[in-house]
């Protein structure tokens, strides 16, 4: 072997033992400082101060920091950690700079708003961040849709969130839905009907996968709560009607209240328990369920999603 | 274009293909084919916005750092390989050369961004599957691109006719950032009073305007550009060059190539 050869080989086998031996020290660097390196992106906590750093490029920059957004709520969410400090800031310097950015609001609020484990339980929060995307693309419905939600499903504000609704019926380009919920909510009727519209706006209008399931979730979730609520009030009159509670699902049917046995989405049957309540059979497979748990059970939610809060 | 000045442009843009400029295309096709396909995976609803933003801020500053690196060597390089006095002992004048060294760093730099702009389409396709009529707006920032090029060509040549390579680097770079943000500097300048004020206004329309020919965001959004904001922003990329230049040409021709 040449002497040249050799040299070629040696410097080959300490580059490549170098590459493994860097990556390898990242990695436990990586593992000593998890963490750190979303925290570090909010020492510029100023909107104004980035945008000057970005020679004006700061479109670019806002989807950088969106993806951080996405990222740490990620994260966090699936660390179970519940904590969610950086959330609100990450998502104030993305719509500053670049207040155009309609996911950053619509997801956003949706990552801000929801109680943990689903979401950062700030509420008031995602409401500053929709209204702040109102207040820079007021032509927007999506964005009255998603404060209208807000104002329903977290401040039970049904005035709110009829006017928001309302507000965005008027708009030239809206959803057909609007105008509908708008009524809905200024009558505060149907809550099931309500709650169904709202989650299939949401899956129509949505092409973001985990979006759509978690949409889907929640119909299914909004079916079994009908149902349970539905088979309660049958077992109720049953109980007036023959002063006792049926002992079986079957009692119902041949007492003619219901017509075969009735099945949850998953396709079991439910249960009638011995206290006359209805339960699901298996509810962790049903995630946010409010009906058919046993008693003092918590909704169950789905584990780390990207997206699953709306 | 008399053929003098064509012939230095043709050979400038020779030089610049070989010396392996445009092999920054591939450093580029991979930035856009990453962010392309990863973006979709790691962040939600802005795999357009994405594309176009990352795609034109690409497109500008690689052609912005071509432009200063390769500017700044324009003359210099000539002296030292002592080419220029072949070239200037022939019925070549001083002016041509400097403007012909221009339109050929132009040439190459419209090159590369025909190229990169092709990229950017693909990408845009591969995201959205199909072109919107909203994408037109993409053409026009992507034209405030070259545009920012002629006058950061024009001033790195400017800087090299009379500095050396490094200084003029240095300067041409400081005017890009500056430039960048020229919007702020006029903003300071309109609320400052007296002297301060003069001067501040002085600097503020001195120094070349970039912010006006960085429409990138608006345009990621699909948002229409004024048909009149394409009208001046021409005529004052071209006028700002022309100075630019004329100052070279200035400079050059008093310079002792002795």
């Amino acid at each position: 072997m040449s002497a040249t050869r050799r040299t070629n080989l040696v410097a080959l086998a300490v580059l490549l033992l170098s590459v493994a031996g860097a990556m390898v020290t990242l990695h436990s660097v990586d593992q000593l400082r998890q963490g750190v390196v979303a925290q570090q992106a909010l020492y510029v906590r100023s909107s104004n101060a980035l945008r000057r750093m970005s020679l004006g490029y700061t479109g670019l920059l806002a989807d950088i920091y969106w993806t951080r957004s996405v990222q740490y709520f990620g994260e966090q969410h699936h660390n179970g950690s519940g904590e969610y400090r950086l959330l609100a800031p990450l998502l104030e310097i993305t719509t500053e700079l670049d207040p155009k950015l309609l996911p950053a609001y619509e997801f956003g609020a949706n990552f801000l708003a929801p109680k943990p484990p689903g979401g950062a339980g700030l509420p008031a929060e995602a409401l500053a961040l929709i209204k702040y995307g109102i207040e820079h693309n007021p032509n927007q419905w999506r964005l009255y849709y998603n404060l209208g939600f807000l104002y329903y499903t977290e401040f039970k504000d049904y005035a709110k969130a009829a006017e928001t609704f309302k507000q965005g019926a008027a708009l030239p380009v809206t959803n057909e839905f609007m105008p509908i919920l708008a009524a809905r909510m200024a009558q505060h009727a149907g809550e099931f009907e309500t709650a169904r519209m709202l989650w299939m706006t949401t899956y129509q209008n949505s092409t973001e996968g985990p979006i759509r399931q978690n949409a889907v979730e929640h119909l299914v979730a909004l079916q079994v709560d009908e149902e349970v609520t539905h088979l309660e009030q049958v077992v109720e009159k049953y109980r007036e009607q023959t002063g006792r509670l049926p002992s079986s699902v079957g009692d119902l049917e041949r007492a003619g209240f219901i017509h075969g046995t009735p099945l949850d989405p998953k396709g079991h049957a439910y249960k009638l328990m011995a206290d006359g309540r209805i339960e699901v059979q298996d509810p962790e497979k049903i995630y946010f369920i409010t009906k058919g748990l046993p008693p003092g059970a918590a909704p169950p939610q789905p584990q780390a999603a990207k997206a699953d809060s709306k | 274009m008399n053929s003098r000045i064509g012939y230095i442009a043709f050979n400038t843009f020779r030089e610049a293909v070989r010396d392996r400029v445009l092999y920054n295309l591939i450093a580029f096709a991979l930035l856009l084919s990453g962010a392309a396909i990863l973006v979709g995976q790691i962040s939600i609803d802005i795999e357009r916005l994405v594309v176009v933003n990352l795609g034109l801020t690409a497109v500008s500053l690689f052609g912005v750092v071509i432009a200063i690196f390769i500017g700044i060597g324009l003359v210099s390089k000539e002296m030292d390989k002592r080419t220029l006095y072949t070239v200037l002992s022939r019925p070549v004048r001083r002016w041509e050369f400097v403007v012909g060294k221009f339109f050929g760093l132009t040439g190459t730099l419209v090159v590369n961004t025909f190229f990169m702009a092709l990229g950017v389409f693909l990408a845009l396709l591969y995201v959205t599957h199909r072109f919107e009529r909203m994408d037109v707006w993409v053409l026009v920032a992507l034209y405030f691109i070259v545009l920012q090029f002629l006058i950061v060509c024009a001033l790195a040549l400017f800087f090299s006719s009379f500095s050396t390579p490094l200084m003029s680097a240095v300067f041409t770079f400081a005017l890009f950032v500056i430039g960048s943000l020229s919007e702020d500097l006029r903003g300071f300048a309109r609320i400052t009073h007296g002297v301060g004020g003069w001067i501040a206004t002085a600097i503020a329309y001195g120094v070349p305007n970039f912010s006006a020919l960085n429409v990138i965001n608006q345009v990621a959004h699909g948002d229409a550009v004024a048909g009149r904001l394409i009208l001046y922003n021409s005529l004052y990329a071209l006028l700002y060059s022309a100075m630019a230049i004329s100052g070279a040409v200035l400079a050059f021709q008093r310079r002792n190539l002795k």
